[in-house]
């Protein structure tokens, strides 16, 4: 894995500075040199415990932690690393936030940490330092990253909820390539339930799935749950196509969506019973692995562009955030400075295969997006993503709406037919308005 | 006692008016077992009592998660008024202990009598029973949570290969499918606490009396009606009393089975708080959900307690 990595990281040129010290004397001793360079300097004996989600794909774990080792042999500093799952992670965090001790850094999931700003370590510094070395954020991140005027986060990466769907299945459909429009999508998904080879998206309350696509669908037609002022303008024409939509798409799915979770499209697909999902790449990593028929007979698209003519992707993004009361704020930058610096970052994506996608632009050149094409789409995720605020202001209201799974009620709602058109929106309406008042 | 102090007394005739408040107090019977109750009396307030009344503070304030919040008054509980998700969850909650606690005692009542019987094997068989109890619950869950797959159920798939249908059942997907499966797991997990203690109960009650109505001739159901059951009453509402608090305070099952989905059908009022307190962070409306669910709990509590248990031998009368 190590000399893959070395090796790509050559072929990306960008790095050859970097990629040469690595090679002549080890990690470690490039680490030392860059912990005295770096302009956040550790606090010694440092220990910091940080908790992150939980891997998908194993080797960019294995590489996260060998980047840990290496800062920790450079500052001398101890980092803990716990890893809880998607959907533990929030609710953990937020316990610490709350009694102020048992952690000092959370890497987490969309709008974290807009639920606690007023607990985040002002990172202005790092973020305004990493811009300018690495070329630049994309205009996601600063959403990501602000609260106000100044960043409460480091946006890490972002993986990529993207169309994931079986080739053969979708040309004995009669599509030459993934349909670029919501109208061609309805299309293809009704070929695939009639060929029994069915589409399925999550319904649950499945915090990257379910959010991801919903929201995506939601703002293909028009509809947002607050416009640019905050006020809450879900209850609309345009919501009401986008549910109509979904309602439609439903019908073609495999039973079972609305009781799905973050994992159950992965095992459908894997397992060869799911034809056409929205996911991370972790379905074709883990199908490379253990099914190569699949993981060759499949293919990534961008979601398809709804009526209003722009691609409107949501993706899930990957913050770290630090606690403002950390004893060892600057041992904290220091590591954030130091993940994202291009001897760590670029073998670590590396090593994630597509799983994590940069916010600066110098890892545009990364050779993990265009050694396998399939995995080209996820390249630009960051820039194309936009944040669960919609056309609203991140922060903590929209980390509640979107905690609250609001939007994600209302598609589940109607479309299992729980509720008509106008309760569903009214229900999401009210609770939205509690949320926004 | 009186004795000891009076020979005291007469030994030492001075003493009495002299004695320190301290020395009265060390000897004072009361004041010790203050203190020998402190240390319980302390436990309790600390770990119960601060966190209900915390808990209800917070109810009628705006707190959030990372800040302080204010006082807002009946605020939380006006939203929850017309708050259809919060009426689902009460309504869901109702259905969910009624259904599954009156199974349990059903089942956990036959199964008592059942064991109480002269069973071969009867030991191995009562701890058999005994397993649904021992198996953490959140390892249960996700045993069920497969079961119930929409995808891979067990159970589909064995109805698919005998040809008795042709697609898989939509367990968790389904509304009242997805109820009737969490309540299933609920009534697995709670039978054998009921059968054991019911058991305990069964093996109190007196052979002679048995004898004796079958001598006046009593059938089967009366020796059950007039002699079993007013003797086991006393356990019956110890233990429904329980049972009825544990169900309707159930979280974990719901959680790992199904979140309260599908579109909130199983959300509990445990579950709902949850999500609400520590997921979305409105700590406050979540504190108000859960102080929601004190009233229904001392309504189960009183039904329990006085109305299975109004015989007068058990508060100390005669029985008539």
């Amino acid at each position: 894995m190590t000399d893959l990595t070395r090796r790509s990281l050559v072929k990306g040129g960008a790095t050859l500075g970097a990629a040469a010290a690595l090679t002549g004397s080890g990690l470690g001793d490039w680490a030392k040199a860059w912990a005295q360079a770096a302009p956040f300097k550790a606090e010694p004996k440092a220990q910091l415990n940080l908790m992150r989600w939980k891997r998908f794909v194993e080797a960019e774990d294995v590489q996260f932690m060998k980047l840990v080792a290496a800062f920790e042999q450079a500052t001398g500093a101890k980092i803990t690393v716990t890893n809880e799952s998607y959907d533990d992670l929030q609710p953990k965090a937020s316990v610490v936030a709350n009694t102020g001790q048992g952690l000092d850094m959370v890497w987490g999931l969309y709008s974290l940490p807009h639920l606690f700003p007023q607990k985040c370590l002002d990172v202005t510094d790092v973020a305004t330092y990493l811009g300018k070395a690495h070329g630049g954020w994309a205009a996601s991140a600063e959403k990501y990253g602000k609260s106000g005027n100044k960043w409460i986060c480091v946006p890490i990466a972002t993986t990529g909820a993207l169309i994931n769907y079986r080739i053969s299945s979708m040309e004995k459909a009669g599509f030459k390539e993934f349909p670029k429009d919501t109208a061609g999508m309805l299309e293809l998904c009704k070929a695939l339930k009639k060929n029994n080879t069915p589409a399925g998206f999550a319904l649950g309350h499945a915090s990257g799935d379910a959010n991801g696509w919903l929201h995506w669908n939601l703002w293909a037609f028009g509809g947002n749950l607050v416009d640019a002022n905050d006020k809450v303008v879900i209850n609309s024409p345009e919501t009401a196509k986008a549910l109509e939509y979904c309602k439609q798409l439903y019908e073609t799915f495999i039973p079972g969506t609305a009781s799905w979770n973050d994992s159950s499209n992965n095992k459908a697909f894997v397992s060869g019973d799911l034809h056409c999902t929205n996911n991370g790449i972790s379905i074709y990593v883990a199908a490379k692995k253990d099914r190569p028929d699949i993981a060759a007979d499949m293919n990534h698209a961008y979601m398809p562009v709804g009526p209003v003519g722009k691609p409107t992707e949501l993706h899930l993004s990957f913050p770290i955030l630090t606690f403002n009361f950390t004893k060892y704020p600057n041992a904290c930058k220091a590591f954030i400075a130091f993940m994202l610096d291009a001897a760590n970052y670029n073998p670590w994506i590396t090593a994630a295969q597509g799983y994590l996608s940069h916010f600066l632009g110098e890892y545009d050149s990364n050779p993990v997006w265009t050694a396998d094409p399939k995995t080209t789409p996820y390249r630009d995720v960051s820039k194309r993503t936009l944040t669960p605020a919609g056309l609203g202001t991140l922060g903590e209201k929209a980390a509640a709406a979107v905690a609250d799974f609001i939007v994600v009620d209302m598609f589940a709602n109607y479309v299992t037919g729980r509720e008509d058109l106008k309760g569903a929106m009214a229900g999401a309406e009210r609770q939205a308005k509690r949320i926004y008042r | 006692m009186v004795d000891v102090a009076s020979t005291g007394m007469n030994h030492r005739p001075a003493t009495g008016s002299q004695r320190s408040a301290w020395a009265k107090l060390s000897t004072s019977s009361g004041w010790l077992g203050f203190w020998y109750m402190v240390p319980a009396a302390g436990i309790l307030i600390l770990f119960l009592a601060y966190p209900l009344f915390l808990g209800v503070w917070m109810s009628f304030t705006d707190t959030r998660i990372g800040r302080p919040g204010e006082f807002v008054g009946l605020e939380n509980y006006e939203w929850l008024q017309d708050d259809t998700v919060f009426w689902l969850s009460v309504f869901n909650t109702l259905l969910y202990t009624v259904v599954a606690s009156g199974a349990k005692f059903v089942i956990g009542l036959y199964l008592a009598l059942l064991m109480n019987h002269h069973l071969p094997f009867r030991s191995l068989i009562r701890a058999l029973v005994l397993i649904p109890f021992i198996v953490p619950t959140v390892l249960s869950a996700i045993a069920f949570w497969w079961i119930f797959d929409s995808q891979y159920s067990i159970i589909s798939w064995s109805l698919m290969k005998m040809g008795l249908i042709t697609e898989n059942i939509n367990f968790l997907g389904d509304p009242n499918l997805a109820r009737a499966c969490v309540i299933f797991a609920n009534i697995w997990r709670g039978v054998p606490f009921i059968a054991i203690t019911l058991l305990a109960g069964l093996q109190t009650v007196s052979p002679s009396l048995y004898e004796a109505a079958t001598l006046d001739g009593a059938t089967r159901w009366q020796l059950f009606r007039y002699v079993t059951y007013p003797l086991l009453t006393p356990i019956i509402a110890i233990v429904m009393t329980f049972s009825v608090l544990f169900t309707f305070t159930d979280f974990q099952l719901i959680w790992a089975m199904t979140r309260g989905g599908p579109v909130n059908s199983t959300h509990l009022m445990a579950t709902l708080s949850y999500q609400r307190a520590i997921l979305s962070g409105h700590l406050g409306e979540g504190a108000a959900i859960a102080t929601a669910m004190i009233p229904f709990l001392l309504a189960a509590i009183m039904f329990s307690w006085f109305g299975l248990q109004q015989r007068k031998w058990q508060h100390g009368g005669s029985n008539d």
